[in-house]
């Protein structure tokens, strides 16, 4: 399953602070979407607003819609909770429960939704999620040791796996390979292209080339100033994006890390 | 070269680390001098007639029982109180709410045991005989007789519980508030709602933490002796479970508290010999409570 997301004229604050203005996306099912910009535009903070995770934070809130095929998220009767189980994240940190054993942090999300479910059918999705995230090869000898005994980047390709567990609509993914050595990122970024497959996604990135090697359109996000809220500058097929960009600030930021 | 100022800091708090040491080992030698003619009088000369062990085994046991059911009403309690604090309650409620809790710990001790003597036993006395008529055959609630006067192990377990909960709870939502964000948001993220992120994510990362304020908790209520000496006014030397009755068992710090002032020769040494007893058994408790704490340290920066 993926959906498509409108996002129209969303505005994010925190508390009085205005960190994000008047954000206009349209975000295709089974495609990857890159969101790029310098630190502090606001790129984690929209991303966190596609599952309302942004309102976890103490005075946080959003003004405007996200249309979910065709739900408003922020809609009066929408349960922010429900909201999450169809729209998973996986962060820049990874973050296994660290009381858990491996297949028990990939059955975490399940549980929740579904407190009994059969060893058989737990067993099952363990490993389909697990081969999903390209980690069972890795771990399946030692599923009922702790998450947090396993490298940074098979923790990080565990969340994956916790996420998908849940099959989610949309996966959103803020910095995933941040932490992560080049040969982790690599697998992470080969498990992306393979996920576009069923699901919508959405990935925060610094890294130019991850963007361009993996999305299909681009998002660039920008500050004017210190205090200022971010604004999506530009927001096209990726090709487009890092060949020919419409904007002068879209080109400058590009060119510039490029060299 | 250290300093003047360092070396007389650092010699005034290694004379009052001494100083307390020598305090603690010179409180354990008397009780122990104290206790030894007890320990080798004849059975008959002891307190009871019928040996040293034959007295103070059932009051260890009344020490114990009473200690573990306030620790059975105030756990759930205290978890209850900080999670709300913690994780639920508004920014500024939650504040007054943490120093109210704060403030009865500095209730002295007398207060609770005058307050639960007068206001909870006498109020509670319908209570009690309700539990006793209806709930008379789970073993706690059964015996003879409800007590009249509400004076019970059920109140004396009561107003412990209340004592222990301000360090209980202080030591839960210490723990609680410590819980990674990051864990937080990666169960949130998953769809829990916030109870079910406080189940996955707040109560496994503060076990531990639970556990030693469960031992604090204990250790402070092994030890407490004037509202338990007021409350109750059984002072029975006997093995019993009952909570409601007149019958129940007795606390050794109630029990010294009571028959010290009109004791004297052998009689004396007995009580002593029981002090040394729960000063072994609160010892104990704090010592693994302590243990329990440190690990923990060790756990979260490993982490
Ligand atoms: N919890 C918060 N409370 C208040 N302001 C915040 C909070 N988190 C972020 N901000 C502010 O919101 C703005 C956008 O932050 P955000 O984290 O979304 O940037 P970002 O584009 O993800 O940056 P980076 O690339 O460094 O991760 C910044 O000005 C930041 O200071
Ligand atoms: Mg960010």
């Amino acid at each position: 399953m993926s959906k498509r997301i409108d996002v129209h004229d969303l505005d994010i604050y925190y508390g009085k602070f205005k960190a994000v203005q008047g954000v206009e996306m349209t975000i295709e099912p089974r495609s990857v979407t890159a969101l790029i910009g310098p630190s502090g535009c606001g790129k984690s903070t929209f991303l966190r607003s596609l599952n309302r995770m942004h309102e976890v934070i103490p005075g946080a809130y959003c003004e405007g819609e996200v249309m979910v095929d065709g739900v408003n998220l922020y809609g009066k009767n929408v349960d922010p909770v429900g909201v999450r189980r169809k729209i998973g994240m996986v962060f820049q940190r990874p973050n296994p429960f660290p009381t858990m054993s491996i297949a028990e942090n990939v059955l975490a999300g399940v549980k929740l939704n579904n407190q009994r479910i059969k060893k058989s059918d737990a067993d099952e999705l363990v490993e389909k999620s697990l081969r999903g995230a390209n980690l069972w090869n890795e771990v399946k000898d030692r599923l009922d040791k702790p998450g947090s005994g396993l490298s940074g980047g098979q923790q990080q390709r565990l969340c994956i796996a916790r996420t998908i567990a849940v099959k989610p609509d949309v996966v959103l993914m803020d910095e995933p390979c941040s932490a992560l050595d080049p040969i982790s990122t690599l697998a992470i970024e080969d498990l992306i292209e393979e996920l576009k497959a069923d699901y919508t996604i959405v990935i925060v990135t610094h890294n130019m080339q991850q963007a361009a090697r993996v999305s299909d359109k681009t998002g660039f996000f920008n500050i004017t100033g210190i205090g200022k809220p971010g604004q999506l500058v530009e927001y096209d097929a990726t090709e487009k994006i890092f060949n020919n960009p419409n904007e002068k600030a879209t080109e400058d930021y590009i060119s510039g890390r490029f060299g | 070269m250290r300093r003047p100022g360092d070396r007389i800091f650092s010699g005034l708090s290694t004379s009052a680390g001494i100083v307390i040491l020598a305090a603690l080992a010179l409180v354990a030698i008397f009780l122990i001098i104290q206790a030894m003619p007890a320990l080798l009088a004849d059975p008959s000369e002891v307190r009871g007639g019928q040996g040293l062990f034959h007295y103070i085994g059932p009051l260890v046991f009344g020490t114990l029982l009473s200690a573990f059911i306030a620790l059975l009403i105030a756990t759930p309690l205290s978890i209850g109180i900080a999670l709300f604090i913690s994780h639920y309650a508004p920014r500024r409620l939650a504040a007054v709410l943490g120093y109210i809790i704060d403030l009865l710990a500095a209730v002295p001790s007398i207060i609770f045991g005058l307050w639960g003597a007068e206001v909870l036993a006498k109020g509670s006395v319908p209570l009690q005989e309700w539990l006793f008529e209806n709930l008379g055959w789970i073993w706690l609630f059964s015996g003879e007789q409800a007590t009249a006067t509400g004076r019970s192990l059920l109140i004396v377990s009561t107003v412990l519980a209340i004592m222990i909960l301000p360090i209980m709870t202080a030591t839960n939502r210490e723990v609680f508030l410590q819980t990674p964000s990051l864990h937080e948001e990666a169960s949130l993220a998953l769809g829990a709602t916030r109870w079910e992120m406080i189940r996955q994510a707040v109560l496994p990362f503060g076990r531990s933490g639970i556990v030693s304020g469960m031992m604090l908790g204990l250790g402070r209520a092994l030890g407490e002796t004037m509202a338990v000496a007021i409350i109750l006014s059984a002072s029975g030397a006997r093995y019993s479970w009952e909570l409601l009755t007149s019958n129940s068992a007795s606390t050794i710090a109630a029990d010294i508290a009571l028959n010290f002032p009109e004791s004297s020769g052998i009689s004396t040494n007995t009580l002593i010999a029981s002090g040394l007893v729960l000063f072994l058994i609160t010892l104990i408790v704090n010592m693994i409570a302590r243990w329990i704490v440190s690990r923990r340290a060790e756990f979260s920066g490993a982490n």
